[in-house]
């Protein structure tokens, strides 16, 4: 037998045969004629004393009959169980039998029965998380519908989107970029004033839509050569090309030629850093004169991203959040140091 | 006396014992056998499919290191957990999962939605050092993951436990199990589209950016990559499977 025989057992007769047999243990035990049987049985503990039973002691001072047991001097009273703690059991087998009615309960066939409030969890959260929306709908409907500057028009509209843009940052974006969006290596600072691929409103809800290097159709994306690794360079003209990358940003570099550097610059770099090295938020090519450095400028950090190559990857955001979410998280990132 | 005596019953224990197994058994079988009606238990949903041989191995790892300890992957009904981490989870979305991985302890956040949320340069950052990318996190450093290679020579054999409890691992899938695994973490590999076709949606990239290894890194990013990533909710009906 394997897996899906079991299972499609299971999912048949097999839960009739344990009902049946369920069933059969009650009428066994309510049955009037095995009464005396049980009576019996539910003396057996009573009949271990060595008089068999026989003699029934009642202790002196309670008046109460003792099961006979002993323990260095101490009897067992044989008392029933208080009445708050019987009335408290058959409060709860009560409670039970309603909640059978009222809750899905019972399994049968084709998934348990429903019950009669027709309660469900996923209905539940469902439409706890459709009223929450319907209470802000106006709110959502026009992040939906305006467009990213008239938000920022609205007071109470932009208030409205840093509340969620920034409980959305909180939840999804603080892991790289840092709860205070200060960033790490690798990871951009989104407070100052550097944008790899634009920091305008438009171009923020971009980057955060299709991501960069994504598994999204559109993502944003450009191709730096790992100069050292594909030996498009060799390791002094990579050293070369590091210092006149660091003299853009005012770093000396003793060790370099900087003016070999310069001509390597220009043949290789110019297309995508331009040739003042101020990049390209077009293609994503990063401003080399601010002296801000994604994996850092040190001259070692420098040479190893001419050797190999960076390409850092920011997910896209587009099916993950819904899309008024994605604008209130554009207009909370553009206020932390959006530019134009 | 004879043995079905309750008499004998409370007095042997043997007897006692075998009785008490019984008893608990059809106790076990009342909890445990709904649950085996997998048709109403389970959405029918599209999208789901078993894990490629790299994501089982990393799954491997992710039980082996015990993740399950701090992490749930369990989105519940419960709207604060659907607005932080997505859509709850679905019972099909853990229906390939021996053991599943569910968890209890939720000291680090609920993993059901961790794929694509993050960069696989992140994950290797944070695996090797969790603090060097969340400076308040209190999870331990694995740094062994990257260094060590995935040992995967025993992937079919894997496979073929998973497709004995039920997994639909086919014969195929079983016998290129290994040839597989090596082509998930190969861009330029040349049976990408007989890979695609037995395991849609699965990432083909080099995880750990250690383009000559499989790494232990490798496998487990993979499996992380792909977590809650299968079902597209879009399509998903949400009104039929409510309960």
């Amino acid at each position: 037998m394997n897996a899906e025989d079991a299972m499609s057992f299971a999912g048949t007769w097999w839960l009739l045969l344990l009902v049946a047999g369920f069933a059969i243990v009650l009428v066994y035990a309510l049955w009037p004629k095995n009464k005396k049987k049980f009576d019996e049985a539910a003396r057996i503990p009573l009949e271990d004393d060595d008089d068999g039973g026989q003699n029934i002691e009642i202790d002196e001072l309670s008046g109460t009959e003792t099961t006979g047991h002993e323990w260095d001097g101490l009897k067992e009273l044989n008392n029933p169980l208080p009445k708050w703690w019987l009335w408290t059991f058959y409060v709860t087998v009560i409670w039970s039998l309603a909640y059978f009615v009222l809750y899905p309960a019972w399994p049968w066939f084709g998934g348990a029965t429903k019950g009669l409030l027709g309660w469900s969890s996923r209905q539940e959260v469902t439409q706890e998380l459709a009223s929450l929306r319907a209470e802000q709908k106006t709110y959502w409907d026009n992040l939906s519908q305006i467009g990213l500057e008239e938000i920022r028009s609205d007071p109470e509209l932009l208030q409205f989107a840093m509340a969620s843009g920034g409980a959305a940052f909180g939840d999804n974006c603080a892991p790289c970029h840092g709860t205070g969006a200060i960033g790490a290596k690798g990871y951009p600072n989104l407070n100052d004033d550097d944008w790899l691929w634009g920091g305008s409103l438009d171009e923020i809800h971009q980057s955060i839509l299709v991501g960069i290097r994504s598994v999204h159709d559109d993502t944003r994306d450009n191709e730096m050569p790992a100069f050292g690794r594909d030996e498009i360079l060799d390791q002094t003209q990579i050293l070369n090309v590091a210092g006149y990358t660091r003299s853009l940003s005012g770093l000396e570099t003793p060790s370099a030629d900087l003016s070999a550097g310069k001509e390597l610059y220009a043949e290789q770099c110019v297309a995508c850093h331009g040739e003042d090295g101020k990049g390209n938020t077009e293609l994503g090519s990063p401003d080399l004169t601010n002296n801000l450095w994604l994996y850092g400028g040190d001259l070692p950090e420098v040479i190893e991203t001419l050797t190999n190559s960076r390409k850092g990857v920011m997910p896209a955001w587009d099916g993950r959040l819904d899309p008024p979410v994605i604008k209130a998280l554009a207009v909370y990132v553009h206020s932390l140091g959006g530019g134009v | 006396m004879a043995w079905w005596n309750q008499q004998s019953l409370e007095k042997n224990s043997i007897l006692l014992l075998i009785g008490i197994l019984i008893v608990v058994a059809i106790g076990g079988l009342f909890e445990l056998v709904p649950l085996f009606m997998m048709k109403s238990t389970i959405e029918r949903v599209q999208g789901m499919r078993p894990y490629t041989p790299l994501e089982l191995a990393g799954r491997n790892i992710y039980v082996r290191e015990g993740c399950y300890v701090c992490h749930s992957q369990m989105i519940r009904t419960l709207r604060a957990e659907i607005e932080r981490y997505g859509h709850y989870s679905l019972a099909a979305e853990s229906m390939y999962d021996h053991p599943f991985q569910w968890g209890s302890k939720r000291t680090g956040p609920d993993l059901a939605r961790l794929g694509n949320k993050y960069s696989d340069e992140w994950h290797r950052d944070h695996m090797i050092d969790p603090r060097a990318v969340v400076p308040a996190s209190i999870m331990p450093g694995y740094p062994w993951i990257a260094a060590n290679d995935l040992n995967y020579e025993y992937i079919g054999e894997d496979l073929r436990a998973n497709q004995m409890v039920g997994v639909p691992y086919s014969d195929e899938m079983i016998a290129l199990a290994k040839s597989d695994l090596q082509t998930q973490t190969n861009p330029d590999a040349e049976d990408i589209a007989a890979f695609e076709q037995r395991y849609p949606k699965a990432a083909i990239r080099d995880f750990d950016g250690d383009s000559g290894r499989i790494t232990e890194m490798d496998a487990l990013i993979a499996y992380m990559q792909m977590l809650g990533t299968l079902i597209d909710f879009k399509l998903y009906d949400e009104k039929a499977n409510l309960r």
